[in-house]
């Protein structure tokens, strides 16, 4: 009868403790803050809720003599939240760097199947067909606004690497249209290249990434001196690509009259599926268009999606590290004020008054670690460059972002990991045997 | 060791507490098993022998520059240079742009350069019989369910037919295995196309080919042999650049990501968190026990035999709690790569993820366990049984 009493209990424990973390991962912040708000409530007016918030106040009011344990506590939900936001933020960072590289209003026209730039192949009548499509936008002198382009992987040395060692950077060709189909893109530093010459403009990144990409200076591209006459900045994924003009580039690397893609700003941003049947219904053209949002989306999805799998998988298994971490030593801690936890309820505390103290303070331990971890990961990785090859053809340099959301989920994972940790402990504060835990040392 | 009775029963004063901690040590070794997998498949990637054997010629410019073929010839005249295969990448797609597939078009000799890669010299043999036949990974032919002696269609990314479409259809005709379990992550994932086909069929490529692969009698003679490629193609359009296969591997896998940094400072703090959770508790138990100790000194115990038994007793749980880590991480570790049908593939704990746990349980036993044993050599025995 004994032992299935306990049975049913703990089976009902481990449906609690699902039920919690199930809420607390689906629901909205404003329910939460709403629960908060009526558990604040009911502290404050309700009898119970007052003893609990006293009994509370004992034990955050001793918590500097438990420093030692309580601090382990702390910096181990830390570690945890840490590495978690840490991880996420590199996968953050990297979908925004790459998805921030479009909008609605530009399409990207490719050949049909290819799936990147650099896959993909058009001849100039197939070019010459697409810039007369009606829906793209004019500029002042009435030329269509479309950029064709040219991308080719350029080896260059990276920084700090071996004397000999090679990076792969993209090597865009384009004519001047590029400029006014990226409205966002600034010259930073010295000036445009100049049409016909062996001249280049780096974006920030790749400057960042490879070696001998300052203004003025020489590099070789193949057998040819070309020289780097500016430094663009344009926020996105352009940033780690070197540009120049498209038939220079076209020469040296053997690539005649073709282009890979075209670019093109619409006249208005409802206009892309009028575009993209305008190019479906020409019998001539066999290409694909996407709004560089949906592009650059595309080609981040994959590799975001493993880095924010990897960042939970990682951050779980710590997670179950951690609540054992906090389990012992709310256990401990308990033991240790098993005289006192007894002496209040002999003077008359229930049961629930206990089991919340227990679970608020180490709650409080854990949203202490959560802040720390998370205060500690947006120190370190707000910002810090990392690099990666993209699509597996040229480095794409991209910012660890640690937002505002990503510290609010690491903060939950702290409060859940503080919930399982702080549950046992506290029950076991208001069930033990008044008399034996006054009788004990 | 005639003490052991005596640390174990130790261990197990407090059940709850030994295995709570024990929990938190084995998900840290569970991580690091996981971890150190990966690591170590990335460092080992091109790493053996037969990669220090080859080298690796590809087009200066960039590597999706094409070279002549006619450098065929050329390469295999240099002296320590035994033979000489090419390849070009093919961008093979299957079912659409999201299943990329590393397809290679290769000559007829490809495969005797890669004697770690295993196949059956029937299918091989069927291979250079059948024009349109294709070698395809293991892992590939799970992960699709493909049978040999099916059809199969692929889109290539970059290169269309003879008919100006990019579709193409393949005959599988026989399976790649790895006979290294440790590169399977690649060489099982991996299509080889005869180049003859496919360079006859795409309007593309015109006696060009992505890269040679050449392989050396004499490994130390390497760099010049390396070097004597380079100077055939000085000063052409078509300049070259020649590494052992090793080299160029690395530096492909440098521009990933800082794989190992990442992993390793996530590593880091893992093992600063453990350690601080482990450290408490060792603390927590040699403070409980102050009077035991203090008893066990009375009776005759040397303050350093005290310091030993706490030490051992910090290592056993972190060794116990290690192995069973590293062990859960063995058996998972492949369990996930057989449920996602070859899309992760997680290598299983090799030898040296073994020796190096074992090295830091050892280290992390003696770390945590080190302040608890000195207090506890230190303890002055009337205090300690007076409770004071």
């Amino acid at each position: 009868m004994n032992r299935l009493k306990k049975m049913l209990r703990a089976a009902g424990l481990v449906l609690l403790i699902a039920l919690v973390l199930a809420a607390w991962i689906l629901l909205p912040w404003w329910v939460l803050l709403g629960a908060a708000a009526a558990f604040a409530l009911w502290m404050l007016l309700a009898r119970s809720g007052r003893q609990a918030a006293s009994v509370t106040m004992v034990g955050v009011s001793t918590l500097s003599q438990r420093i030692g344990s309580s601090s382990v506590v702390i910096v181990g939900i830390a570690g945890v939240v840490g590495v978690l936001v840490a991880l996420l933020a590199m996968a953050e960072g990297y979908r925004h760097t790459v998805s921030s590289s479009g909008d609605e209003r530009t399409a990207i026209v490719l050949r049909g199947g290819s799936a990147a730039e650099l896959m993909s192949v058009m001849t100039r009548d197939a070019i010459t067909t697409i810039e007369r499509a009606p829906e793209i936008a004019r500029d002042a002198d009435g030329r269509p606004m479309a950029s064709p382009e040219l991308v080719v992987a350029a080896n260059l040395p990276v920084r700090g690497g071996g004397a000999d060692e090679d990076g792969s950077v993209q090597l865009r060709g384009v004519g001047d249209m590029a400029w006014a189909v990226r409205p966002d893109l600034e010259i930073v530093e010295g000036r445009r290249f100049e049409p016909g010459k062996r001249e280049l403009v780096v974006g920030k990144g790749a400057r960042r990434q490879f070696t001998g990409l300052d203004p003025g200076s020489e590099l070789r591209l193949g057998t040819q001196p070309w020289t780097v006459v500016g430094v663009f900045e344009s926020g996105d994924s352009m940033e780690s690509e070197i540009w120049a003009d498209a038939e220079v580039v076209a020469s040296t690397y053997g690539r005649g009259s073709s282009r890979a893609s075209v670019f093109a700003r619409l006249s208005d941003p409802s206009a892309f599926n009028a575009f993209k049947a305008t190019l479906a219904a020409d019998p001539r053209l066999q290409v694909e268009a996407k709004t560089t949002l949906d592009y650059f989306q595309d080609q981040s999805e994959g590799v975001s999606k493993v880095l924010r799998i990897i960042g939970i998988v990682v951050g779980s298994i710590m997670a179950i590290g951690a609540v054992f971490g906090a389990l012992n030593t709310m256990f401990a801690s308990v033991a240790s004020r098993a005289r006192e936890i007894a002496t209040l309820r002999a003077i008359g505390f229930r049961g629930v008054p206990v089991v919340v103290a227990v679970l608020l303070e180490t709650m409080l331990l854990a949203a202490l670690g959560g802040a720390l971890g998370g205060a500690i990961a947006w120190l370190v990785f707000n910002g810090y460059t990392a690099s990666t090859l993209a699509g597996g053809v040229a480095q794409l340099s991209f910012e660890f972002k640690v937002s505002p959301a990503l510290l609010w989920e690491g903060l939950k994972w702290a409060l859940a990991i503080g919930f399982v940790g702080g549950l046992f402990p506290a029950l076991r504060a208001a069930t033990m045997p008044v008399t034996d835990a006054l009788r004990a040392a | 060791m005639k003490y052991f009775h005596l640390v174990w029963a130790a261990l197990f004063r407090r059940k709850t507490r030994t295995f709570l901690t024990l929990a938190s040590i084995v998900a840290a070794f569970l991580l690091f098993g996981l971890l150190d997998g990966i690591r170590s498949s990335f460092a080992q990637l091109g790493q053996n022998a037969d990669g220090a054997q080859r080298l690796q010629t590809s087009s200066k410019l960039s590597f999706i520059e094409t070279l002549p073929i006619s450098l065929q010839g050329r390469i295999a005249n240099i002296d320590n240079i035994e033979a000489v295969t090419y390849a070009n990448w093919f961008g093979g797609t299957y079912q659409g742009p999201k299943n990329q597939l590393f397809t290679f078009a290769v000559a007829p000799n490809y495969l005797d350069l890669y004697p770690e890669i295993e196949v059956d010299p029937a299918q091989v043999e069927a291979w250079k019989r059948n024009r349109t036949g294709m070698l395809v990974g293991e892992t590939m032919m799970k992960r699709f369910d493909w049978k040999v002696g099916q059809r199969v269609p692929l889109q290539s990314g970059i290169y269309p037919n003879s008919d100006g479409s990019l579709d193409w259809a393949f005959d599988i005709v026989g399976v790649l295995r790895a006979k290294d379990k440790k590169s399977a992550g690649f060489t099982e994932a991996l299509i080889l196309m005869h180049y003859d086909y496919f360079e006859e069929s795409t309007p593309y490529v015109d006696g060009d080919v992505g890269w040679y692969i050449s392989r050396v009698s004499d490994v130390r003679r390497s760099d010049a042999a390396a070097k004597a490629i380079d100077a055939l193609s000085l000063n052409s359009p078509h300049e070259t650049r020649s590494m052992s296969e090793q080299a160029a591997m690395a530096s492909q896998l440098k521009q990933m990501a800082d794989v190992g940094l990442i992993v390793g400072s996530i590593m880091g703090a893992v093992f600063f968190t453990l350690l601080l959770l482990t450290g408490n508790t060792m603390a927590q138990a040699v403070r409980e026990r102050t009077s035991e100790l203090a008893v066990l000194k009375t009776i005759g115990f040397s303050s350093s035999s005290v310091l030993w038994m706490v030490l051992a007793e910090s290592m056993l749980i972190v060794v116990i709690g290690g192995v069973l880590g590293l062990g859960l991480a063995a058996v998972i570790g492949p369990a996930v790569s057989a449920g996602s049908g070859g899309m992760i593939s997680l290598p299983p704990v090799g030898l040296q993820s073994w020796l190096l746990g074992l090295v830091l349980m050892l280290a992390i036993g003696l770390l945590v366990g080190a302040l608890p044993a000195i207090r506890a050599m230190r303890l002055n025995i009337v205090d300690a049984l007076a409770g004071r």
